[in-house]
């Protein structure tokens, strides 16, 4: 792939987000992270819980305040203070879509007002016909029918809910779409008509995804490329099918062997590898971020970088599931 | 395979609730014998009934709920004419404990976990006093707790949900129960803490002599823990058999469809397989499979008629009209196939 043809959409520079404003309990959820997405792909970010994956989500849209960094959108700077006219616009290019369908949906509000809140708030439509229709086509979009729109969300299973969660960001027409962990509050089987109504969607509307997740499965099958996040920094970032031939990083490997498999003899073979962040000798060797192969990056010193490269010429590891 | 003892017996089991006046039933006579020391997993969407199932041996249905007809036969007594929560606090954490679903809501937050711990060993216990409390210690380290003098004064909000889980977990097995029932025992938690817990949960299935039930939605979960695997369909088990028979050779078109619907059996840029439609309604009655309406393969019959068990071997029965010698043969999806054989290679090389 030629990466200068690729737009960037989305560059984040040395992002820091703290918690807690008196230094006693102050908490650095992200520290220094950099990355960017490119147009049309998915980008994954993975980590555990804690990890500030989901506050790097959040300061992207603006509901975390950052401490320090910078965010650029399209080539426009969106955080810190900036002036209201930015701010209805990036309201608009960047939507989020959340967890749990079960909480993250209005229990009161009729689905024809859920999906067309953001319509309201900005009232980016001229007059009641258009928003009626802006509305009616987003519920096609997502597989869901136009007469939906008077009825309540405690009348939808769990996988039509998050259709109603998926329709009320594409009813905004964005670019870019912040899924934070879409799938994992939701059953297996309604899972795959998610991710794979996900999919189409970008295919039809050029969209943009961020994809926040904890389960490594999904990430190979929707991402484009992956970051893998730890304790508020990125360890290792790479082209997905490399991360998954290549995983360097030992909390990677970690994380990769800890997928479970759908295979009985595959599950009884795997080896659970533990990490432990001491095993780093970074007090006398500090981490540099590395281009180890193209399109791979990893977190490592002088020394790890050399067992690294060693690791990177042997075959493909049998990570593939 | 070798024979061993049933230690609990579930025959036509026929639960049901009443909801806003009408009536739902949500396990349709279904039928499980649970080995001794066995681990089972048992498979399903939500609403399949599966948790349901499993609470009634417990007796903790809903007020609304009742066991309509069948038999829950457990140490020479049938569970379902149990009326009192006398009879039942005899049973319920002393014989079966359950561990549940989300850490951060099944622990008390206002009392230290060596009190929860200690609660469930006096109840159920004649241990008192500082020997309860050794005891307490002592499970709380089986469970991988480290520190447990220290962690015994400590409360659930210090504790990282992983952690938790280890606690209840404890507390689940502090009263030597004979069989552990774990609720979806790792979905609320992190990708490597759930791997950890479930090697945790089957070391102490040998050491403590349990047998376990895994009740889970996830088919990639119980690859490695569970000797036996059942699937639930809209209150019914349509599949059942050994690990291995029903990953790699299920006959079920529901089983071939969970399993396809796993991403890691998907292939990038094609769509994921996805189960169309939604589980029947169980406030009406279901006739014939009630899998069929959303089975693109299925036949004429399964609309029809409720297929019986056809057993595939000694250990494998499933209920579908496949099996039966004189439907048509109907080739499972691509991703099955490639499965069998790579099991059929494997078992013949």
């Amino acid at each position: 792939m030629d990466r200068k043809s690729k737009e960037i959409l989305l560059e984040v520079k040395n992002l820091r987000v703290e918690f807690g404003k008196r230094k006693k309990n102050k908490f650095v959820a992200v520290k220094d992270v950099s990355f960017h997405i490119y147009k049309g792909e998915t980008f994954g970010l993975v980590g555990e819980s804690g990890s500030g994956k989901t506050t790097i989500g959040r300061a992207i849209i603006r509901l975390n305040e950052t401490a320090g960094g910078e965010i650029f959108f399209d080539g426009k700077k969106i955080n810190g203070k900036i002036d209201k006219g930015l701010d209805k616009e990036i309201t608009r290019r960047i939507q989020m879509i959340f967890q749990d369908p079960m909480a993250s949906l209005n229990e009161r509000a009729k689905v024809d007002y859920i999906v067309s809140e953001g319509l309201y708030n900005l009232k980016n439509y001229r007059d009641e016909k258009e928003r009626k229709e802006k509305v009616e086509k987003a519920l096609l979009d997502v597989g869901l029918l136009p007469e939906f729109l008077s009825r309540f969300p405690h009348e939808f299973s769990g996988g039509q809910r998050q259709r109603i969660g998926v329709a009320r960001s594409i009813v905004m027409e964005p670019e870019l779409i912040i899924a934070d962990e879409p799938i994992s509050a939701l059953d297996v089987s309604i899972r795959a008509q998610v991710l794979n109504l996900m999919s189409e969607l970008q295919k039809k509307k050029g969209l943009t995804y961020l994809f926040i997740a904890h389960d490594l499965s999904v990430v190979r099958f929707i991402t484009d490329r992956v970051a893998v996040i730890y304790k508020g920094e990125i360890v290792e970032l790479a082209a997905t099918e490399k991360l998954y031939k290549h995983p360097l990083h030992p909390y990677t490997r970690a994380l990769f062997s800890a997928i479970p498999h759908p295979d009985p003899r595959k599950e009884r073979a795997k080896v659970l590898e533990i990490y432990d962040p001491s095993r780093h000798d970074y007090e006398n060797n500090p981490p540099k971020w590395v281009e180890i192969e193209p399109e791979h990056f990893v977190l490592a010193n002088e020394s790890e970088l050399e067992a690294y490269r060693e690791r990177l010429k042997s075959p493909d590891e049998s990570y593939s599931l | 395979m070798e024979e061993k003892d049933i230690i609990l017996s579930v025959k036509d089991l026929v639960i049901k609730f009443r909801l806003r006046g009408d009536v739902l039933t949500a396990i349709r006579e279904a039928s499980l014998d649970l080995y001794e020391g066995e681990s089972l997993a048992i498979v399903g969407e939500s609403g399949s009934g599966k948790s349901v199932f499993t609470k009634s041996f417990m007796g903790l249905l809903d007020g609304n709920g009742w066991i309509d007809s069948g038999s829950i036969i457990f140490d020479g007594e049938d569970l379902s004419k149990y009326k009192t929560e006398k009879q039942w606090l005899k049973i319920r954490g002393e014989k079966i404990a359950m561990v549940f679903q989300d850490p951060m809501t099944s622990l008390n937050p206002l009392k230290s976990i060596g009190k929860q711990v200690l609660e469930a060993i006096e109840l159920h216990q004649d241990i008192k006093g500082e020997n309860a409390r050794k005891k307490v210690i002592e499970i709380l380290e089986d469970v991988g707790i480290h520190e447990p003098e220290k962690r015994y004064k400590q409360f659930p909000h210090e504790f990282s949900g992983g952690m938790r889980q280890r606690v209840v977990i404890a507390i689940a097995i502090a009263c030597n129960p004979k069989i552990l029932i774990c609720d979806e025992p790792t979905t609320a938690l992190d990708v490597t803490i759930q791997a950890q817990i479930l090697d945790l949960l089957k070391a102490l299935q040998e050491k403590y002599n349990l047998t376990t039930i895994y009740i889970t939605h996830d088919l990639g979960v119980v690859a490695n823990v569970a000797d036996r695997i059942a699937v639930m369909y809209a209150g019914d088990i349509i599949e059942i058999g050994k690990c291995e028979e029903v990953f790699y050779n299920g006959q079920h078109p529901y089983t071939w469809a969970l399993l396809s619907s796993l991403p890691q059996l998907g292939v990038k840029g094609e769509d994921l397989f996805s189960i169309k439609g939604t589980p029947p309604n169980l406030f009406y009655d279901i006739k014939g499979d009630a899998f069929a309406p959303r089975n693109p393969r299925a036949l004429k019959i399964d609309f029809v008629e409720r297929p019986p068990y056809f057993s595939v071997s000694p250990t494998h029965k499933a209920k579908t009209w496949l099996l039966d010698p004189r439907s048509p043969k109907v080739e499972p999806p691509e991703s099955i196939q490639v499965l069998r054989q790579q099991w059929e290679v494997e078992s013949n090389g």
